[in-house]
């Protein structure tokens, strides 16, 4: 019992909530509090690249333009810059973008502006627990030089950057500084990049700047939507690459610089990262416009306020789904996603395929929100595959392999898949464009016609005796080859995961053998999977693909010739090369959105949708929940920088959590009396036995 | 004693070898540097440069066990053998994929290992030995018989069931502490609380079952046979002549153990979200960061083989027979 009031001594140092995991100090104050799953490894907007390392840099980095909070499609507004600057093109075929930013931007306090801060001893360093124990923090006004030094560092050998290969391709004088680094870099120090020209990049005045590309390339504005063209003050660099930096982990991969809203003031990524307000930041104004319906849904009740909103943003590691979702519910985390096992107990889903929450989570005043992602899956067929491709002699041999490919594709039934295995979330794909992306298509015309059919207002997989159908014309009648009788045998590369994978790979047999035909299964890891495909070994395989940006050519180019993996490291799996299809792309890559783009993403989609070099799978739903407390939120798969339009209101929360999780003590007591009770017979057991042998001792 | 701790440390040094040359093997010809660039470079934009970098920037751009090029000793300490692998002896672990240095890491660690572990290791130890010796000293009794049933049930239940039924029983329904978390000091008791109880109930089956096989062998011997004749009452032979001779293996497995406790729990550190040592490895293993694999295999085979030598020296401690040779 001392141990139990003990433990309860401890507790109530957490206030009336025992099970708060945050401090008493941190309650009713305007803090997100948020989670991450897996650690970031790069904080620098050079190398950055996952998801989760968006979470911090996007809130802290800012480059030129972004994606409007609220509005569908996606469309980029200004940022930094004073408005989206527009291609220039110049006889000799180069493309300029003259970005022109805003005056009096500053980057937030730090202490690698200070100058006698970039002079420090490594036993200063080495007592330093982060870079902001230094006790002189200063701050400069942001210039295009800053801009022009983060494009530079896309080149340096030592960042690794991922979209070196792309940009080296696009911007004039990229590569040539790429090889002057590589040189630079054998000599151990920091590389001054200001002392290094980069031809295609030209500082106009303090407040402008302009970046020559090769050629056209309208896809270049959205990557001045990323944090990898970010300014990066040169101080920064010269600052962390003091001796002794390294060693402590003082660099640009963990402590960010930026202009943003927020600056990373924890770095904990084992247990607690930690973004609070950035002193600096200017206020950027709450977006005034929205979607339709958005006003109604209250999206715009804070319409030219100035952002951010929360004063400080809690990163918690949560590395498990279901204490997540336990604390999720217990009010200790503001917004969540739902995990798969959960989904039954969060969202209902009625005969007409309406989701709407549980009335668990209506009574704790929780919303849904979803939205369709910017990515595709699907089963990807081989074109280089004899059986399943499409071989080079004669027409009549490539007519039967399309035959065969179409008749997979209305067999394999996406719906149910998604029905089965994503708990309905996600739509059946009709071609390579996702929803929301410019040239997709709704109603009747956005059915693949080889696979559906537009029937009562929706589309409706055909039925599987077309497939066999086409199976039959394709010169495999119930599955075997009509020439040799011999049964027809497909292999399917896929990644396993475990033993879990089971059912899915039954059902995707499944989805063969209603053709009659076999289908063996070689499972593998990722790297293997990525090796056959390079190779062009593969027959069939299943892959996704997650958009860069919200353009059709970042969906279309995943066919297009020039990109089969077996030539050159594409994206193009499938090696698909249709002339036709070939023809259309680079007219679409350079076309500004209108109708005459449209069309030839239409033309484009219905030679896929006829080639049929994957079977389209599926586009992912997302679900998000947030607590009644956090308004503002609103699904946004482009913008990472998402948090400073969020609102919390902190009482509220407070008042709620209290209500939520009032200790419940009697259980406890009762299972510590059954437990101490259970010791009764014991202790009358050894009564009873030493009295007996006392008994016959005596 | 010096000659015979020197010796087993020097046979350690094989055994060590050993670990390192079949880890090395694992990590580096079954899964080849170009594999590990593809994975941590992800599934765009891998260019055969992006790779080069890769390797490059981690040193895996170097000939595996012999450098041709090189000239002199370089021959076999500029390869990725020498600098991976070799360095491990002089507890130089290198960069995790994320830069950061895996010796701190594992410093900053060890604490939240070791303050989930040792609580769960002593009280356990105590637990278990106060259940065992009520079932010895009621055996071939109902209570024994129901205690044994009990073990026996308690240890077919898989860890992870005590885990997540304890943290929706004692944070989710009666709301007493927080269901996952971590600390700093004295605030990380409130998140300790339930995982070390969790740690100690579930290893209460299978220790008490153990425990009390080894007190019933120990009950049946001649000694036991003659303090009873002599007339000492049962309580006195159980407690000082079975206990004490009974805590010989009892000891001498829990020397062994002790220094893994520095490597923590895999599941209940991920579970509790507790930073240590445990939950590391396995995310280390999850997003294959081979470096802190490989770091970590090594620091484990080496505390396995010091607790090894702190089971031998226990031995002569609590058996005054045995005697090193």
């Amino acid at each position: 019992m001392r141990l139990l009031l003990a433990a309860a001594f401890l507790l109530s140092g957490c206030g009336d909530v025992w099970n708060d995991p945050y401090s008493a100090a941190d309650r009713g104050r305007g803090i997100l509090y948020t989670s991450f799953v897996d650690r970031p490894k790069h904080l620098d907007p050079a190398s950055t690249i996952t998801e989760d390392e968006s979470k911090f840099t996007r809130q802290v980095y800012e480059p030129p333009v972004q994606y409007h909070y609220l509005k569908r499609p996606y469309e980029l507004v200004p940022l930094v810059a004073t408005e989206v600057p527009s291609a220039k093109e110049a006889p000799d075929g180069t493309v300029s973008y003259e970005v022109r930013l805003r005056p009096g931007v500053r980057f937030q306090p730090h202490p690698a502006f200070h100058a006698p801060n970039r002079q420090l001893a490594p036993e200063a360093i080495a007592r330093l627990r982060t870079p902001y124990d230094l006790p002189t923090h200063a701050d400069r006004e942001l210039v295009a030089d800053d801009y022009i030094y983060q494009i530079k560092r896309l080149a340096h050998p030592r960042l690794n950057s991922p979209v070196f290969g792309l940009m080296a391709e696009n911007i004039v004088g990229m590569k040539g500084l790429g090889e002057r680094l590589k040189a630079a870099a054998k000599s151990p120090g920091w590389i001054d990049l200001r002392q290094h020209e980069l031809a295609g990049v030209e500082r106009i005045d303090a407040h402008a700047f302009r970046i020559r590309l090769k050629e056209r390339y309208p896809q270049f504005l959205y990557w001045l939507a990323m944090p990898y063209f970010a300014p990066m003050p040169w101080e920064a660099e010269a600052f962390f690459s003091q001796p002794g930096m390294a060693a402590k982990n003082f660099n640009l991969d963990w402590w960010p610089v930026g202009t943003g809203p927020y600056m990373l003031v924890e770095n904990d990524p084992n247990a607690v990262m930690v973004l609070k307000r950035n002193p600096n930041f200017r206020g950027e104004p709450y977006p005034s416009e929205g979607a339709p319906g958005d006003r109604e849904e209250g999206l715009l009740v804070d319409a030219g306020k100035p952002m951010p909103f929360v004063d400080e943003v809690r990163f918690v590691r949560e590395r498990e789904a279901i204490p997540f979702w336990n604390k999720f519910l217990q009010g200790y985390y503001d917004q969540s996603g739902i995990p798969a096992d959960s989904f039954d107990n969060a969202v209902r889903v009625s005969v007409e395929g309406d989701t709407n929450l549980t009335a668990e989570m209506e009574a704790k005043g929780i919303r849904l929100r979803t939205s369709v992602a910017a990515s595709v899956f699907y089963l990807g067929f081989n074109m280089e595959d004899p059986v399943i491709g499409m071989p080079k002699v004669g027409g009549e041999a490539a007519e039967r392999s399309r035959k065969l490919r179409q008749a997979i594709s209305v067999a394999v039934d996406w719906e149910e898949y998604i029905s089965i295995f994503l708990s309905g979330r996600g739509i059946a794909a009709q071609g390579p464009i996702p929803p929301g992306i410019f040239g997709w298509e709704e109603g009747p015309a956005s059915v693949n016609p080889v696979t559906h059919e537009w029937r009562d207002g929706r589309p409706v997989r055909r039925p599987i005796e077309h497939a066999r159908k086409l199976l039959a014309e394709a010169g495999y009648p119930d599955g075997r080859d009509a020439k040799t009788g011999a049964p027809l045998v497909l292999y399917l590369d896929t990644v396993a995961r475990g033993p879990g994978d089971k059912p899915r790979f039954d059902w995707w047999r499944k989805q063969f053998s209603r053709l009659s035909i076999q289908l063996e299964i070689r499972d593998t890891d990722w790297n293997r999977l990525q090796d056959k495909i390079r190779k062009g070994s593969q027959q069939l395989y299943i892959l996704g693909w997650n958009g860069d940006y919200p353009d059709p050519e970042n969906f279309l180019f995943l066919l297009h010739g020039a990109q089969a993996r077996m030539k050159g490291d594409g994206v193009n799996s499938s090696n698909y090369a249709s002339p036709a299809y070939d023809a259309l792309f680079p007219r679409m890559k350079d076309l500004p959105n209108g109708p005459e783009r449209a069309e030839a993403i239409r033309r484009m989609v219905q030679v896929a949708r006829q080639d049929a070099p994957w079977a389209f799978g599926f586009y992912p739903k997302d679900y998000g929940l947030s607590h009644g407390w956090l308004s503002n939120g609103k699904p946004n798969d482009m913008a990472g920088n998402t948090v400073k339009y969020l609102r919390v209101d902190a009482a509220k929360r407070a008042a709620l959590r209290r209500e939520w999780n009032q200790p419940v003590l009697w259980p406890a007591l009762v299972l510590l009396g059954a437990v101490l009770a259970s010791a009764i017979p014991a202790i009358v057991g050894y009564r009873r036995r030493e009295r007996r042998a006392a008994r016959a001792g005596a | 004693m010096f000659a015979y701790v020197l010796r087993r440390v020097l046979y350690a040094i094989p055994v060590l070898v050993g670990v390192n040359l079949v880890t090395f093997a694992l990590f580096f010809f079954v899964n080849t540097p170009d594999d590990m660039a593809r994975m941590h470079l992800g599934a765009k934009r891998v260019t055969p440069e992006a790779i080069e970098k890769w390797k490059l920037e981690r040193g895996y751009d170097k000939p595996m066990l012999w450098n041709e090029r090189a000239e002199g000793i370089d021959k076999a300490t500029d390869t990725v053998f020498w600098r991976k692998s070799a360095r491990l002896f002089v507890l130089d672990f290198g960069a995790a994929e994320d830069r950061r240095d895996i010796g701190a890491e594992i410093r900053a660690r060890m604490g939240p290992s070791l303050a989930l572990a040792l609580p769960i290791f002593l009280v356990g130890l105590l637990v278990n030995v106060t259940f065992a010796l009520g079932m010895a000293f009621f055996r071939a009794s109902t209570l024994d018989f129901w205690g044994v049933v009990a073990c026996v049930a308690m240890m077919s239940i898989s860890t992870l069931f005590y885990i997540i039924g304890g943290q929706y029983v004692a944070s989710k329904l009666w709301h007493l502490v927080p269901i996952s978390g971590y600390g700093e000091g004295l605030s990380a008791i409130r998140f300790l609380v339930l995982p070390v109880l969790i740690g100690v109930v579930s290893g209460i089956g299978s220790g008490s079952r153990w425990y009390r096989t080894l007190f019933l062998e120990e009950m049946s011997r001649d000694y036991v046979r003659t303090a009873r004749a002599k007339g000492l009452a049962e309580r006195t032979v159980l407690f000082r002549h079975v206990l004490k001779n009974a805590m010989i293996p009892i000891l001498t497995g829990a020397v062994a153990v002790i220094p893994l406790l520095f490597m923590g729990s895999l599941l209940t550190e991920s579970f509790f979200g507790i930073p240590g040592l445990g939950s590391y490895t396995i995310e280390a293993i999850q997003s294959q960061d081979f470096a802190v694999v490989r770091a970590m295999v090594f620091i484990g085979s080496g505390l396995y083989i010091v607790g090894l030598l702190l089971t031998d020296l226990s031995y002569t401690l609590v058996d005054p027979r045995i005697r090193f040779q």
